[in-house]
């Protein structure tokens, strides 16, 4: 047939039909990616309420948040005033102290407890900038939970957390 | 296919059988009729030896989980109830643990007799590759079943291991919460990982069923890596590389007996005796001993994304080795050089694999950077270079030669001599 040269009918239905048999294939494979994400059940333990009111000054506790630890630091001066005087330009990932806390409660910091490394629970008043040191590989936080020396890229994380009054915070 | 002698059945039934399912010719075409070569050392049987390993591993596997509860509440509790309750629970469960231990030990012999005798070289690329393969499989399984006891360890490995892909630019965190299916290691991912250590021995076995088809459509290597040319290079499977092959498991089982009844603990970590804490992290997180050189090689680097590269990249690096042997001599016997420098890369994987145990810092960290270049150098500069500047020593004629050679004292060495160095 003449009609075979160039571009014909056949090579058209070809092509639709791979088409519509990849978009098939994906549609079929997504659930069975997506069920391995976070369920309803998971994502329905999103908040916890926290009373600060027992925590001494210089203090800090662990609270479980999506079965992560997340860190609440009950500041002293000092150590509110080691990180507000190290210049932006000496960290890894230049953020001030003021961003990492909430306005007016700067004794209160507020973090996700696992090293951005690997992921590992650093351990609090430890390593050479007074604030955590991970065990795992070695990375060093200040008094602002900021990565200062070690392997990890980024500076401990901040959950998303409101003050619901003065001695009680809501995470998440 | 097989010069020694076709499968001849007396049985009319099995005749009847056999012509309608022809198992039991592929069977012995396979087993007993196929010629390997005639100069085959101890270092061939560990492909023998992997095979009962995956077969003891999936059968003690396939009883334990009779026992065993997915569950953050009661997964370390019946693991102990395997250990003290379950009619010989301690015997199953030792074998598994130290099982995994002598399946890496074979697997490692196996991969360093493929280098040091060029058994990746054409026509074997595939075969090669699909080892590789298998490799990874079998470190994802033992990886996986290292969580399941879930202890402090198993926690902590499951943590920092999921934690690697974190590295991955842009999509890193959303990957790794999908791995989790939660925002840590928490049930969802105990319970994937125990589906998944279930699938892949089975996905394994599989893998080496076209591993063993891979290698009996090009035939094995030999310590002397020439061809094989006639039937006198070539003894039949059965007996000479069954009972070669038997006595070596035997050898092999006393040292794996060794460890579960004297000394079963001996390569696992007190701290995986201590439930698992989501909160608290053991001072010291070290891997099973058998990826110490690969935790070496990713703390070695100091930036996150570049460890996890390298470290996924000394084990990518051995699906393109041959290719990056450009030398045409196979076996280490005959190249000088290249012999030397094998030693040489066996001792800086054994030194990559202490420097993974210590912790990182000061002169461990630099002596890791050290080696874990060297690793990389032998591979990508050492190995093409060597193809050009080594001048090989003579190849025996043929693999019959080469053995009765030994016998007569180098009366054939004349004749090898003057062989030109090529293959064959």
């Amino acid at each position: 047939m003449a009609t075979t040269v160039g571009t014909t009918r056949r090579d058209f239905l070809y092509i639709a039909t791979a088409a519509v048999g990849a978009v098939g294939t994906a549609a079929t494979v997504w659930p069975l990616i997506h069920q391995m994400n976070p369920d309803a059940s998971v994502l329905a333990l999103a908040s916890i309420d926290v009373d600060l009111t027992p925590i001494a000054e210089g203090q800090i506790i662990t609270v479980k948040w999506r079965g992560k630890p997340v860190f609440i630091s009950h500041r002293t001066k000092k150590e509110i005033e080691e990180a507000r005087a190290v210049p932006l330009a000496q960290l890894p990932d230049p953020q001030p102290d003021q961003a990492r806390v909430k306005q007016g409660k700067d004794q209160w910091l507020v973090l996700i407890g696992v090293c951005t490394h690997l992921g590992c629970v650093p351990l609090g008043h430890q390593g050479d900038y007074d604030g955590w040191f991970c065990p795992c590989h070695g990375s060093h936080y200040d008094t602002s939970g900021r990565i200062r020396r070690g392997p990890a890229p980024l500076n401990l994380e901040l959950p998303q957390y409101e003050f619901v009054s003065d001695t009680s915070i809501r995470i998440g | 296919m097989s010069p020694h002698g076709e499968l001849k059945l007396q049985n009319k039934y099995l005749q009847w059988f056999e012509r309608r399912l022809p198992v039991l010719g592929l069977m012995h075409s396979s087993f007993v009729a196929y010629p390997t070569p005639r100069n085959l050392n101890y270092w061939w049987t560990f492909g023998g030896i992997l095979t009962v390993m995956l077969v003891i591993q999936i059968v003690t596997g396939v009883v334990l989980v009779m026992h065993y509860t997915p569950t953050v509440a009661d997964a370390f509790d019946s693991v102990e109830h395997i250990m003290r309750d379950v009619n010989y629970g301690w015997l199953l469960r030792y074998i598994h643990s130290n099982g995994a231990s002598m399946f890496f030990l074979a697997m490692y012999i196996h991969i360093f007799r493929g280098l040091y005798y060029g058994s990746y070289k054409d026509p074997r690329e595939v075969l090669w590759i699909l080892g590789v393969i298998l490799f990874l499989l079998t470190m994802a399984t033992a990886f996986m079943g290292y969580v399941l006891p879930w202890g402090q360890m198993s926690f902590w490995a499951a943590t920092v291991i999921t934690n690697l892909f974190s590295a991955i630019p842009l999509i890193g965190k959303a990957v790794v919460t999908w791995l989790w299916g939660a925002y840590a290691v928490d049930q969802p991912t105990l319970l994937r990982f125990f589906s998944l250590h279930y699938l892949l021995p089975f996905l394994i076995f599989g893998v080496v069923l076209l591993h063993i088809w891979a290698l009996h459509v090009v035939g094995q290597n030999n310590p002397d890596g020439i061809d094989v040319q006639t039937g006198r290079d070539t003894v039949p499977f059965t007996p000479y590389a069954t009972v070669k092959d038997s006595f070596g498991m035997i050898c092999f089982f006393i040292l794996f007996a060794w460890l579960i009844f004297y000394i079963p603990n001996y390569l696992g970590h007190p701290d995986n005796y201590i439930p698992a804490n989501p909160l608290q992290t053991p001072p010291h997180i070290v891997p099973e001993w058998y990826f110490l050189p690969y935790y070496a090689i990713l703390r070695a680097i100091p930036s996150k994304l570049g460890g996890v590269v390298a470290m996924f990249g000394s084990i990518a690096v051995l699906v393109f080795v041959p290719w990056l042997d450009t030398s045409k001599v196979r076996s280490a016997r005959y190249r000088p050089l290249y012999k030397q420098f094998f030693w040489i890369l066996l001792l800086v994987c054994v030194g990559l694999g202490y420097l993974g145990s210590k912790p990182p810092e000061g002169a461990y960290v630099i002596a890791a950077r050290i080696l874990t270049a060297y690793y990389f150098l032998h591979f990508l500069v050492i190995l093409p270079l060597l193809g050009f500047v080594e001048k090989p020593k003579p190849l025996p004629a043929s693999i019959s030669e080469s053995v009765l050679k030994k016998g007569k004292g180098g009366a054939a060495l004349a004749t090898s001599a003057a062989r030109s160095p090529d293959r064959n």
